[in-house]
């Protein structure tokens, strides 16, 4: 779980020709899902793979494994009658983009709180031994228990012209998921510059704020980028999972209960708000790689291992 | 750099300067210095113990000894780096601690150091940048620095895109930054092969004598220390002591050059320390003038 700068070196900003290696085999890998899905589809038992009682293949009728085209033919057409009556692409577009927003205000959350739970706990010692089994027994509670005390919480909060609303709540635990991979990397990181590092800002009469930003931060940012990237990743499902449990209209959480309701008339319209949450996860990586690619200057330490 | 940029005033021939030294501040006083390590279990480690030594100001001290008899502790005590058990120790009339808040005397380590994310011009700049220094002094500081140490061509580099002398020649130069009146310096030439380190102890020589710091420098190597000081520092282990301190008289600094090595009294001067070192007691080494 503990993200080390080894792992970095998988996403090391790519250049020139490896570049277009990198690309290729992302597609060559997406193909070659598309073609086993068909194959087995067309090649499988109807009735799936069965050991004893055991399903261990899928059933291959259009049920349950709709042909490629059919997914992707079903994102043009329309989505329903009424209000529903936009393409599915655009519906799914429209959720993706709502749930991204509601998991990029739970990251930043997340980030912001891991980052303040490390810099206390590099700065006192006492403090890492008070709070970080803290920290790590707020991951064993599992989300489908908090969610529920979340909002009631949260609906109890109110002054002024702020009333606490749901897409908060869902915000509250995407960061609640995000803060953890963040709070232990950024400790590691911040306790990773060498002695002879300390020791010299020390005989430079520096004191610990400046400490920090000069040098620790620094040395930080090959295990922070790591935690950054599964914070991301946390962020993502910690939303939705929570639009699911709360029940947050708009998101693709909630799209992805809906359309599967539908899925005995229409089983290739189920996988549509599928491929949006896998849409959201790449943006979140896309964003994390580059961000990775402006800060790679503070990775050049980073071993190539 | 040529010789007639130097800053400094002249360069004080060793010998001479001796009557003056008298009446300055030494550049460090150590006061009947104890240090005990108290580790795990209440065991302790006496690193070191009684230990006397004054640096004149412009003196090259050079301290020598078996591994671990405290050398690195002395110099970190002097750094302010960790604080003696008992005894006291002054840097130019101030405390340790004080000293290291005034920035009155610069660092290098064994390893260099270098920060890995700044350049090889920004990490000269450092210690410049962390007291607020502008950045047009600190550009033609750090470009002086750099023509010093001979690595102008490398100014934009990363460090590890340096060889690890180079490296080494950063650190130093980082060390001089803020023309300290004191150097510190543990072995800082421990990790390069034998021609780089003579190199850089020519170097060394010109940058003292150019720059009039006094230097304390920890070594293991016994020409080295000979061919680099004024005194030559012998320490025992267990407990860390002081067992001899021998005058090396080869002449100023700037007399010192490479036909150093090949001469007579260089060679009086390690078998001396050699001896020292091996735990004889020389009959009348002390005071002795080796001419
Ligand atoms: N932080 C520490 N805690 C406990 N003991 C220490 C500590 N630092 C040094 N010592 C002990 O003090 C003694 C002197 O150590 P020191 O590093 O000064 O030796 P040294 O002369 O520099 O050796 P070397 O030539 O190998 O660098 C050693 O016995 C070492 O074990
Ligand atoms: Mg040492």
């Amino acid at each position: 779980m503990t993200p080390t700068p080894a792992r970095t070196s998988n996403s090391r900003a790519p250049r020139g020709n490896a570049t277009l290696t990198r690309i290729g085999f992302g597609i060559g890998g997406i193909l070659l899902l598309v073609v086993v899905w068909e194959l087995y589809k067309a090649l499988g038992p109807a009735t799936g793979v069965m050991i004893g009682d055991l399903t261990i293949l899928p059933r291959t009728t259009d049920l349950a494994m709709p042909h490629v085209w059919d997914m992707i033919g079903r994102l043009f057409e329309d989505g329903g009658t009424g209000r529903n009556a936009v393409p599915v692409w655009l519906a799914v577009l429209r959720a993706s983009v709502f749930s991204l927003g509601v998991a990029a205000v739970g990251w930043v959350v997340g980030v912001v709180v891991g980052l303040a739970l490390a810099v206390l706990m590099q700065r006192f010692r006492t403090a890492e031994s008070a709070v970080l089994p803290w920290i790590i027994l707020s991951q064993t509670v599992p989300l489908i228990a908090i969610a529920p005390l979340v909002r009631r919480w949260g609906s109890q909060i109110e002054f002024g012209d702020f009333s606490w609303e749901n897409w908060m709540s869902v915000a509250v635990i995407a960061s609640y998921l995000a803060f953890f991979p963040v709070s232990i990397g950024a400790l590691r990181g911040l306790n990773s510059p060498d002695t002879i590092h300390v020791e010299l800002f020390r005989s430079y009469g520096i004191g610990w704020w400046k400490t920090l930003f000069t040098l620790r931060f620094p040395a930080s940012v090959p295990y922070l980028l790591p935690a950054l990237r599964l914070a991301a990743a946390n962020a993502v499902i910690g939303t939705v999972v929570a639009e699911v449990s709360i029940g947050l209209r708009g998101g693709i959480g909630r799209m992805i209960i809906e359309y599967a309701q539908q899925a005995s008339g229409d089983p290739a319209k189920t996988w549509a708000p599928i491929f949006g949450a896998v849409a959201i996860g790449l943006v979140a990586a896309g964003f994390i790689a580059l961000l990775g690619v402006l800060l790679r200057r503070y990775r050049r330490g980073e071993s190539p291992a | 750099m040529s010789e007639a940029s130097v800053s400094s005033p002249e360069p004080q021939p060793a010998a001479p300067a001796a009557e003056v030294r008298d009446v300055e501040v030494p550049a460090v006083e150590v006061r009947g210095v104890d240090k005990i390590f108290t580790g795990k279990k209440k065991a302790t480690v006496t690193a070191l113990e009684e230990i006397e030594l004054t640096v004149a100001p412009g003196e090259f001290v050079s301290l020598i000894g078996p591994s671990g008899c405290g050398k690195s502790t002395l110099l970190r005590l002097i750094a302010d780096l960790d604080t003696p058990s008992t005894g006291t120790i002054t840097v130019f009339g101030k405390t340790a601690r004080q000293a290291r808040i005034d920035q009155e005397y610069g660092i290098a380590f064994q390893q260099a150091g270098l920060l890995p994310w700044r350049t090889v011009t920004a990490n000269i700049e450092l210690p410049l940048e962390l007291h607020g220094v502008g950045s047009a002094a600190r550009k033609a500081r750090s470009a002086e620095l750099l023509a010093l140490v001979g690595l102008s061509d490398f100014a934009d580099n990363y460090p590890d895109q340096l060889s690890g002398g180079m490296q080494q020649r950063v650190a130093i130069a980082r060390s001089l930054a803020e023309s300290p009146r004191l150097l510190l310096m543990d072995e800082p030439f421990g990790a390069l092969d034998e021609m780089t380190r003579e190199r850089m102890q020519t170097e060394l020589v010109r940058i003292c004598a150019e720059t009039g710091a006094a230097v304390v420098f920890v070594t293991h190597s016994i020409p080295e220390a000979v061919y680099l000081s004024n005194r030559v520092v012998v320490m025992s282990p267990r407990p860390g002591r002081i067992r001899d301190i021998l005058t090396v008289s080869l002449g100023s600094a700037s007399e010192r050059g490479e036909q150093l090595r090949e001469n007579e009294a260089f060679f009086e001067n390690v078998s001396k320390v050699r001896e020292l070192l091996h735990g004889e007691a020389p009959v009348g080494i002390r005071g002795v003038e080796t001419r």
